[in-house]
Order: C-alpha cells, then structure tokens, then sequence
C-alpha cells in the first residue's frame, strides 16, 4: 500500500516538473506581453509566499506584517531608479520632491544612487528590520495570537508612517519605477520586462532550493520542533529565539526580494503594499497550496494570483468572494492544503469530509478490502 | 559534616509563592553525585514544581539552588539544560512530527547553536551514538517512523533515550512508568538502576511498587517541604507518611 502511493507519488512529482518546466521555457513566447508580466509579478510573490512557509509552516509562527519587509525592499529598488532617472529633473533630484518644495535629498536617500548598494539592501534592510523587531518579541516569549496581533500593528504603523511622509518619500502616491531608467531603457519597455521575468524565475527557483536546504537537517528539524513543542525545543538545550530570529529574519530578506521584483514589475510601490488584507492574502496562499510543504507555498501565490485576475476580469468584484470561499473551503476540507492533502493523504478522505462516501470506523486494510491485508 | 562538593545538587530554603499558594515551603534536599533517588508524595505536594525550579522554568520567590557549585537562579532554561540538567515530563513530550531518529539527533547533537547545526551534518560518533541509543530502548527498526505514531510506552522511552542522549549530569525523571505494562515497568527500573553510579539520577513517582524496585533512597514530599527521608521499608513504616500518603498498610 504505501509503497504504491510513493510510487505513485514519484510519477506525478516527474509529470508536474516536466509541464512546469516546458511551461515556463515556453511562457515568453507564448503568453502575450500583458499576461507574461502579470506571471512575472505573481511568481515574485512566490518568493515571499516561500518566507511566510518558513516562518508559518515550518516554525509555527503566523506573521500578518511580511508587507512591511515586502515594501520596504520595493522602496530600495524604486528609490535607485528614481535617483538613476533624475538628472534632467531640478537639482537633480526625483520630480516629486519639487511639488513638496523640497530641494536637498533626504539624507537616507543617497547610498542609493549606488547600483551594488541597492542590491544588498533590498534584501538586508527588510532582513534586519525583521531580526530587531523578532528577537525583541521572540526574547520577551510573546507567541500564537499575540505574535500575530503585534505583526500586524506593527505593519500599521509603518503604513501610516510611510502614508504620511510626502516631503521624504512622496507618501501615499508611491514612488513609480515604469518610467525610470535602467541601463539607458524604460524600465516598463518590453526588453527590460521580459528579463524581469527571467531573473524572477531564477530567483523563485533559487529561493526555493534555499528554503529547503534550509529545512532538510536539524535546523529545520529545530524549526518543526518549536512549531510542536516550544519548551521541550529549550529543555533540550536550544534557545529557540535565536532559531526564530534567524528564520523571522530569512523570511523578512525573502519578502524584500518579493517586493522589489513585484515593484519593478508593476510599475510603482506605494504604500497600499502595507495593507491589512494584502499580508493576510500572503498567508492565504500559503494555507491553500499547503504549508510546511514550500512547493505548496509557489503553487498557491501563483494560482491564485492568476486565477484572481482572470475571474476579475470576467466577473468584477465577484474575486473577494471567490477567494473567501477557497479560504473556508480549504480549511473546513483540506487543513493540510491542496499539496498537503496530495502528500499525506488520500482522495478517499476528500470524499469523506464531503459526504459522499462513509467514514471508515478502523482501518482502510480491514473494512474496504473485505479480505484484510491487501 | 560533608564538604559541599560531593553534592551535586543543593536546594536551601526555596520557597515559591504562587499568589498566596506556597507550592514549595522551605524546601531543603542535597542530592549527593551518582546518588539514584526517589522523590513520592500526595498530589498538590510540589514535585512537578520542584523540577520546573531546577530546570529554571519556575523562579523561586526565594532560596538557592546550587548544582556543580553554580547558582541556578535566574538563568534560562536552555542554559541549565547545557550545564547537565536533563527533564524527562510527565506525559511524554517528544517532538511528534520528527521521526525517532530525528528526535534522537537533536539531542545528542552538539554544540547547539543554529549557525553550527546549518553548517555541519551529524558527526559520525553522534550518529553512532544515535543507532545506540535506539538499540537501548529497542526503536532500531523504528527509526524512520515518525514520534507521534509511537505507541505511549514507546514515546515514555524514547524520550529516556533523549534524556540520555543529552547525557547529563543530572536526570529528573518525571513518572517515567506512567502508562506502562508491568514488564515495561521492570525494564524501565533497570535501565535507570543501572544508569546510577556514573550519573546522577532523580525519580519522581507514584508506583510504590517501582519505586521499591528501584532499591534506593527516597524522600516524601508534603505540602511543598521534606516530610521524611529514609530507605523503602523505614518509610512504609513511619506513621507520618501513612497519615499523609501511603493510608493503612493492606
């Protein structure tokens, strides 16, 4: 019986990576520009839907603020190519510092006139405004609700802040990035986008070997434990804050990248990142692809994604709705998420929580094979 | 008079004070090295409470408690467990979703910091070590399957094996029989019979029949202080500890 379903297991595991991989190598030539963007955009929020696994699935702690480290790394990126676009503009600074009447560069603005700079911080900032804001909760033992509750006051705070502040970083109109420049092109032209794109699968891939090194030795192991059984985790001798700090960190450097390719790709990054529903929507994907499993965690952001702006288009307003309703769905019917569900159990069970068929008293091998062992 | 060092473990005057509740009262109890020791009382007389003092997970509202000749106080759990306190609870607490070899590795491994365990695979002798270990509490040929699909007596020895595996200095050993079949139990009581002498072992118990077994010194606790200290057979005759604990001998 089990080895059936590993075997059965491996043979979807094969079928899956050869259409994904065909999908993907074909996508740009296939999909017309618009759709091509939009898959680039949703994929780079794979990459953050991957950090809320790490930190949700894996070490059991429910962040409702990874838009904080999600905007912050799309403020890096736009902030270089508003810098790198500037010169025709007065004093040589963005064109909106001028309706604010302001004339000198904001001091924290500079260091990102450097390219090599931008790079780093994109990921490093939001990385180390996790490992502070983490290691002072973590330290004082706050978890569960508590934890959830503070993240998400926390992203509030930086959503006022970063709505109120026009004369530092223009304020709730965002800092737009399609009509910058880089490397002498649009940022919004055609070429520059499709190697977004690129750049975007080869991050979501490598995102994804990174996380699961992460979680394939003890480390992760420590992980799983402090998601089950946090006391034990220091009784063992472990200080389990300096393991959540660290993956709380991981995850907040995950989310920057997210943001950062997700602003290059859309255009602008504003502070409508840091919303209350757009971090809740983050952990939705992951609880519908299936946590703990990462690959559940790309499945979900990018379906989903995808699925919301096509049935947006078909049937406006109707999305909210529909994506409540997979929320309850999957929850009531599949805790473990859809590739949960694939891994450890089997349809049977589905069938079950619907009704469709009995639920079994025993065992499988004693009341469906009437003859006992199969 | 001993000098101190031959103590392992000292507890003088540790009170704790839960609003008004004194789980422990003046509690005082040497636990010399090598020692094996049983501690037994009613319900509500403070042992559970005694081991979360030592292992740093409730701080006393006064008194000291001295292990190797170091303060426990204040320090954090993680660290008297580094230091060679080993806990085993109650109700067997093993991490369900790893496999028994899993469980095994990470408390063997060390050191623990996170950087360390990212870097490096298990060294061969934890490894080695790990295979052992299974082999003492017979889970050799379960070690892929995972904690949580243990049966109970299963999981109350795996996690001995992990206590053992952190090899400390000193074992609290919460109820380690609690659930299990008469020849498990006897098992079990040789197993932490023959672990005496090189380590220093702490039981806490109900099964007077276990205890017996165990053939050492045992301390009865009541209302969170040291009733009566002696060996089984002074014990079961000694008039306070049948009022308190034991009732009439059958």
């Amino acid at each position: 019986m089990n080895t059936k379903n590993i075997k059965i297991n491996g043979r979807l595991k094969f079928i899956f990576w050869v259409l994904l991989i065909a999908f993907v190598v074909a996508a740009p030539s296939l999909l017309p520009v618009f759709r091509l963007n939009l898959l680039g955009r949703y994929l780079s929020l794979a990459i953050v839907a991957l950090g809320v696994d790490l930190i949700w699935g894996f070490t059991g702690l429910l962040s409702l603020g990874q838009g904080i480290f999600f905007t912050l790394g799309g403020y890096c990126v736009a902030m270089y190519l508003q810098l790198n676009s500037s010169s025709e503009f007065p004093n040589n600074i963005p064109e909106f510092f001028a309706l604010y009447g302001v004339k000198d560069l904001p001091f924290f603005w500079a260091p990102f006139k450097s390219l090599f700079f931008t790079l780093f911080a994109a990921w490093l900032i939001p990385a180390l405004v996790a490992a502070i804001l983490g290691f002072l909760v973590f330290r004082n033992r706050i978890k569960g609700v508590y934890f959830s509750i503070l993240t998400q006051a926390s992203l509030l705070v930086f959503f006022n802040f970063f709505n109120g502040q026009q004369k530092l970083i223009n304020g709730t109109n965002g800092l737009k990035t399609d009509v910058t420049q880089l490397f002498g092109q649009m940022v919004g032209s055609e070429l520059i986008q499709r190697y977004f794109f690129w750049i975007t699968v080869f991050l979501v891939i490598t995102a994804w070997f990174f996380s699961k090194w992460l979680i394939k030795g003890r480390f992760g192991n420590i992980l799983i434990g402090i998601r089950d059984d946090e006391p034990r985790v220091r009784f063992t001798g472990y200080n389990p804050v300096l393991f959540k700090t660290i993956i709380f960190s991981i995850a907040g450097a995950l989310a920057g990248i997210s943001g950062a390719l997700y602003t290059v790709q859309s255009g602008i990054v504003s502070p409508q990142f840091m919303t209350v529903p757009f971090s809740i929507e983050m952990v939705i994907w992951v609880a519908v692809g299936g946590r703990g499993t990462l690959l559940g965690a790309i499945l979900g952001a990018v379906f989903i994604n995808y699925a919301k702006s096509l049935v947006s288009e078909a049937l406006p307003a109707s999305w909210m709705f529909i994506q409540g309703g997979l929320f309850i769905l999957v929850v009531t019917t599949l805790p473990q998420g859809i590739l949960g569900w694939l891994y450890s159990e089997s349809p049977r069970n589905l069938l079950q929580r619907f009704g469709f068929i009995r639920k079994i008293k025993t065992y499988p091998s004693l009341e469906i094979n009437k003859n006992g062992e199969s | 008079m001993k000098s101190d060092t031959e103590n392992l473990l000292s507890l003088v005057d540790v009170t704790v004070n839960f609003e008004g509740f004194l789980a422990l009262n003046n509690l005082n109890l040497k636990i010399k090295r090598g020692e094996l020791r049983a501690i037994i009382g009613p319900n509500g007389a403070g042992k559970t409470t005694f081991l979360d003092v030592i292992t740093g997970k409730v701080k006393p509202t006064k008194g000291q408690v001295i292990f190797k000749e170091i303060s426990l106080i204040g320090r954090k759990e993680h660290k008297i467990a580094r230091l060679g306190v080993g806990r085993k609870f109650q109700s067997p607490r093993v991490f369900e979703n790893l496999s028994v070899q899993e469980n095994l590795e990470l408390s063997v491994s060390s050191p623990k910091s996170p950087l360390h365990l990212l870097k490096k695979n298990i060294i061969k002798d934890q490894l080695e070590e790990v295979f052992q270990l299974m082999k003492v509490v017979n889970l050799t040929k379960k070690n892929d399957i995972k904690a949580g699909a243990l049966s109970h007596g299963q999981k109350q020895w795996l996690e001995i094996a992990m206590l053992l595996g952190q090899k400390p200095d000193l074992m609290l050993v919460d109820e380690p029989v609690a659930g299990l079949t008469d020849e498990e139990t006897d098992l079990t009581a040789d197993l932490l019979k023959s672990l005496a002498g090189k380590n220093t072992v702490l039981i806490i118990d109900h099964d007077m029949d276990f205890i017996r077994r165990l053939d050492c010194k045992v301390t009865v606790l009541n209302q969170g202080a040291v009733l009566f200290e002696g060996n089984m057979d002074t014990i079961q005759n000694n008039q306070k500890v049948i009022d308190v604990y034991l009732g009439r001998p059958d």
